[in-house]
């Protein structure tokens, strides 16, 4: 997947000479994960930023790029280094367009690796996303193969909204074929990468491969899974989710992301709304805990994996 | 260790004595003292209306800069047409020299909008409420600026400078400090104008620094420029020679202008609780306007002086007249309004949240309470 990003950054680059990469490392090193690597070579030090050490330079100065009709993509470097960044995030490149009545436009991309399972240290393995999405005037996306990576990565720098984009890390150094002419999905929309009548299985990012893992178990069992892709975490793309569990009858919600306030628990609360009579089990989901991030020796049994997903379908099923 | 305390440079004193001095522009590019008094008198007037406004209720809330003219128009005259000003939320005297309708000013914080005025029309972006946000804005500007080529290729009609504005508050702010590590490292075409106006609501700068702000530029490795923020031809003179050196690819100056909030920090606030008014009245005594009006009418006063001065009372009449309805004008906005813009395309879920609102707003709310 990190090759499939390099892959989309160098095809925006060379399609709008306006597009600008800033970030910490990310010249010479290629960023810590190499997702820039050669870019600085082949596109100058001016269009590839290595930026002072400073999360919020970097997105408060994406900002006022942005006013001057760049389009720029920060990169931080690691998910729990955002938080310095929040205020002009929140503050400042949220709501721009809004108060301005929409005569400006901020389009920033800013790219955040995300999730565990690395077994880094501290502040290495989060799961920020439900701060963003619960964020009025972002998107926020997270894909979860190469092929969606390079698309989204695309539409993202496109798209003349602020686009919070969340990398699963641990997906970097999966492999996938990317056709850079296939019809690209859009951003905003979910997607069925698994059809099933049984049960809807929602996740998004590093999980999407473990719950496939999953409906494969389970479909060795006689029951047919339905894996959504949720892709857009905002604007959730409640529709496809609701046409699913009305023929399903039946909802799992996974996300590495702790319990309390996440993306699960809006899912659901929009699924029972709308689907309250063809819900045959309360909706259940499979999360990471209420805690900090554990350290990493802990981390593959405190992570949503394929037994955790199993034993929750299993729990639905039997109502 | 701390630095020597460096006197702020000054030409005109309190008594309206002009003091000549080489760094001031002199010919043709020297300050318009009639319009700069202009500029400072109709502006004042702006502040003390708005306040008017407040008290009667037409406002929620306005910050004023009663005794910042001095500053905000020294600053505000030295810029030219593509330079482009990010301001906080007290530069009203500069948003008049660059040009925007005061009446839009008011919106904000008359409730109407979030905003007020198109950031484009007149290179002057919106005001910023959260301290030391827009620092990085600016920085990021230059950055375009210097990536479109506008720095110093000499030609006055291209070449562009970023102005922002902050308070010696702003200057404890992490965003600030990154914002003068990031200027100085790329020798950006920032300027970066502090009124040192004393006071962060309740806090004196003692609380903020050791040293003067001007001091602090030394060690991003810029220059630091200490002047007189009630003296409006110092004023001009410094940050005319600061946005010429941006312009013209000389990068980054940290313009400390020391000048005084006579008023509360806002409407809402009680300044007696923590300064006295003795030392109120003794910056009143140094007042920029006042000054600037003591050198004009010195002696008999030039020819003509009594006309400009009656013109300039009925200018200042009309434009409260102008305030005061235009305030009552403004649109008040839609229910449904605070639903656009948030995203380029409204998404399925909030347009379904609009017409849940809407449809509330139009009389659904029942005779239950």
């Amino acid at each position: 997947m990190a090759h499939a990003l390099n892959a989309g950054l160098r095809a925006c680059l060379e399609e709008d000479p306006k597009v600008v990469l800033i970030g910490e490392d990310i010249g010479r090193l290629g960023g810590v994960f190499r997702v820039t690597d050669g870019l600085r070579e082949d596109f100058s030090d001016e269009r590839v930023v290595t930026s002072p050490l400073g999360e919020a330079g970097i997105v408060g100065s994406a900002i006022g790029l942005a006013m001057a009709g760049y389009r720029p993509v920060c990169e931080i470097q690691f998910d729990g280094f955002v938080f310095p960044a929040m205020n002009q995030i929140t503050t400042q490149l949220a709501k721009y367009r809004h108060r301005s009545e929409g005569r400006i436009s901020l389009p920033v991309v800013i790219r955040i690796p995300v999730g565990g399972g690395i077994g880094a240290i501290e502040h290495h393995s989060e799961s920020p996303e439900a701060y963003f999405a619960h964020t009025p005037g972002l998107r926020v996306l997270c894909p979860s193969t190469s092929q969606d990576a390079y698309d989204l990565l695309g539409q993202a720098i496109r798209c003349d909204d602020p686009v919070i984009f969340l990398e699963p890390k641990r997906s970097y150094w999966s492999k996938g074929e990317v056709d850079p002419e296939a019809p690209a999905v859009g951003m905003d929309r979910a997607r069925v990468v698994r059809p099933g009548d049984a049960l809807t299985l929602v996740t998004y990012g590093a999980l999407v491969p473990v719950a496939l893992k999953a409906a494969a178990v389970l479909a060795e069992e006689g029951r047919q899974v339905e894996v959504v892709d949720l892709r857009s975490l905002s604007p959730i793309d409640d529709d496809t989710v609701v046409e699913s569990v009305r023929r399903t009858g039946r909802l799992v919600i996974a996300h590495e992301a702790s319990q309390t306030g996440g993306i699960g628990g809006e899912l659901a609360a929009r699924v029972q709304a709308r689907a309250f009579y063809d819900l045959e089990a309360p909706v259940l989901r499979v999360t990471g805990y209420d805690t900090p991030y554990p350290a990493s020796r802990l981390e593959e049994d405190w992570l949503p994996n394929v037994d955790r997903l199993l034993e929750a379908c299993d729990a639905s099923l039997k109502h | 260790m701390t630095a020597e305390p460096t006197e702020p440079w000054s030409v005109l004193d309190p008594t309206g004595t002009l003091r000549v001095d080489d760094r001031v522009p002199a010919g043709a590019d020297a300050l318009d003292l009639w319009a700069a008094y202009r500029d400072m008198v109709l502006s004042r007037r702006v502040d003390t209306e708005a306040i008017a406004l407040q008290r009667q209720g037409e406002l929620g809330l306005w910050p004023s800069m009663l005794g910042q003219e001095g500053a905000q128009v020294g600053a505000g005259s030295a810029l030219r047409p593509r330079d482009v000003v990010f301001p906080t939320y007290r530069e009203h005297a500069v948003a008049w020299c660059a040009g925007v309708d005061p009446v839009q000013l008011l919106g904000l914080f008359r409730g109407t909008t979030l905003g007020g005025w198109d950031p484009r029309d007149r290179n002057f972006h919106l005001y910023t409420l959260v301290i030391g946000a827009q620092t990085l804005h600016a920085v990021g500007y230059a950055m375009g600026v210097v990536r479109d080529g506008d720095v110093g290729t000499g030609d006055p009609d291209r070449d562009r400078a970023v102005l922002a504005f902050l308070g010696d508050g702003a200057l404890s702010e992490g965003e600030t400090n990154e914002a003068f590590a990031w200027a100085a490292v790329q020798n950006l075409p920032v300027v970066f104008f502090c009124q040192n106006n004393q006071w962060a609501i309740s806090a004196p700068f003692s609380v903020q620094s050791r040293v003067p702000a001007a001091t602090r530029a030394s060690g991003f490795g810029f220059p630091g420029v200490r002047v007189d923020g009630n003296d409006v031809i110092a004023c001009h003179a410094v940050a005319r020679e600061a946005l010429e050196r941006a312009r013209s690819g000389g990068g980054p100056t940290l313009v400390e202008a020391v000048t005084y909030r006579r008023n509360p920090h806002t409407t809402s606030d009680d300044d007696l609780r923590y300064r006295t008014g003795a030392v109120n009245d003794d910056w009143a005594a140094r007042d920029p306007v006042d000054r600037l009006r003591a050198l004009l009418t010195g002696g008999a006063g030039p020819p003509g002086v009594n006309d400009f001065l009656a013109d300039l009372g009925r200018e200042e009449e009309e434009l409260a007249e102008r305030l005061r309805a235009g305030c009552r004008a403004l649109p008040v906005p839609h229910p449904g309004d605070p639903f656009l813009h948030t995203l380029e395309r409204m998404p399925r879920d909030l347009e379904r949240q609009r017409d849940e609102h809407l449809a509330f707003v139009a009389g659904g709310q029942g005779d239950r309470s």
